[in-house]
């Protein structure tokens, strides 16, 4: 039984015909088509499906796009501005090389600007700390968390 | 996962009426216990009520010695308020502790306790510091309401509004957490108010139990060293991938010293 389900997403509302058990990352993925968010595992653990749901970041492999009628979402794909200039958490990924592969990438980054938002002043620690709901196979994190760093710090001066 | 009805309403009555008349309906609060386990295929409700437009279920408010927190608050609310830190500040860190940042952001009080995981931290607080569970029917002392695996006090059409956490003279919570999913694979929420003490371990059996011979050893000395040397038998405990039941037990002492160590600190 499919039901209408709207909602903006990067500032452009959308709107796709789904079933209720159609988690949002699957709508966004497979209705919107934004295929930048990921999905990692099967356990809510992993992180790479992290979008920003009302400004917070969110596991959109565990909720319901029906959850999500009428929120305000925000995917990796909407970080760059208009003009395509990198948001500066993008930026700081780049420069600090703060990936491998990129498959937990947009999830990193999604949270990065997350922990920018609640915890401006976040050192290392608090930055790995903050972390725990990501999960990379490749790097070993030391860039990751590097990159966060410099991108909070370029957010907050803004 | 499979397939289900899904019902939004926008008051209690309204839910408890869905979910009353569905053939094998869920409540939904924020689904970070029931969805992953819909996924994969461990739950399969018919019908699922979400209590996300249903007013007044959210809220942190601090009344003479009561803290109360609205079911559908969420963890990271908990975590941050400047009125739980004060008043109950082992309750803002357990909170916390749960999962992580992005899972606090959307994770309900109210959710924690009607799922019940053996493992969740948020029942050894109601135990640990004798908490009241106010349902749309009536008032649940904290020592009644966990009850078996996954099984509490609540009738299938009752809904938890709030939850009210009397404040403690001390009191300190500390887990052993399973390393990628942060459950408490042990945990211990122990409380006093002057001569009551109260000690409730979670993750160790199949629901949080209290345990008397430490609350009557702290009550004499509230110190680790008091409960140093009580052991619980390995029986009843939980034996898993993760760790034995004699594991468990050890761990039990362990992380009620800590707990006890935090309290009195």
């Amino acid at each position: 039984m499919s039901t209408k389900v709207t909602m903006t997403v990067n500032g452009k509302q959308v709107s796709a015909e789904v079933e209720p058990r159609t988690l949002l990352v699957q709508y966004l993925r497979d209705h919107i088509g934004l295929t930048g968010t990921h999905v990692g595992c099967d356990t809510s653990q992993c992180g790479c499906c992290n979008v920003h749901l009302n400004g917070e970041a969110i596991k959109s492999c565990t909720i319901l796009a029906v959850q999500a009628e009428g929120a305000d979402v925000t995917t990796i794909e909407g970080l760059a501005a208009a003009d395509g200039e990198l948001h500066p958490m993008q930026k700081a990924f780049w420069e600090h090389h703060g990936l491998q592969c990129g498959f937990c990438t947009p999830g990193m980054v999604m949270v990065g600007c997350d922990i920018a938002r609640r915890k401006p002043d976040a050192d290392e620690k608090a930055i790995r700390h903050e972390l725990e709901g990501n999960i990379c196979r490749c790097t070993g994190y030391e860039h990751i968390v590097e990159a966060i760093h410099d991108g909070i710090r370029a957010m907050n001066r803004r | 996962m499979y397939a289900f009805n899904y019902h939004r309403p926008s008051s209690l009555d309204d839910a408890a009426k869905k979910a009353a008349e569905a053939d094998d309906g869920k409540l939904l609060a924020g689904g970070m216990s029931l969805l992953p386990s819909m996924k994969l295929r461990l739950s399969a409700p018919s019908d699922l009520v979400d209590l996300a437009a249903v007013d007044g279920l959210k809220g942190i408010s601090v009344s003479g010695k009561t803290v109360t927190i609205g079911a559908m608050t969420r963890h990271v609310e908990v975590q941050t308020s400047a009125e739980v830190q004060k008043a109950i500040p082992a309750l803002a860190a357990l909170a916390g502790g749960i999962g992580d940042p992005s899972v606090r952001n959307r994770g309900t009080i109210g959710g924690s306790l009607a799922h019940s995981d053996p493992s969740a931290c948020y029942p050894s607080a109601v135990l640990g510091l004798g908490a009241t569970v106010e349902t749309n029917k009536r008032k649940i002392a904290g020592d009644d309401f966990f009850v078996g695996l996954f099984e509490t006090a609540l009738e299938p059409d009752e809904i938890i509004k709030a939850v009210h956490f009397p404040v403690p003279d001390a009191a300190g919570y500390e887990k052993f957490p399973q390393p990628a999913s942060g459950f408490a694979m042990v945990g211990a929420f122990v409380s006093c108010t002057g001569k009551d003490v109260r000690v409730a371990i979670t993750g160790a059996k199949d629901h949080v139990f209290r345990v008397p011979e430490m609350e009557k050893a702290l009550a004499a000395n509230f110190s680790a060293d008091a409960i140093a040397s009580i052991a619980l038998p390995a029986d009843d405990m939980m034996s898993d991938i993760h760790c034995s039941a004699e594991y468990r037990a050890h761990l039990v002492t362990v992380i009620a010293k800590r707990a006890v160590a935090k309290a009195a600190g």
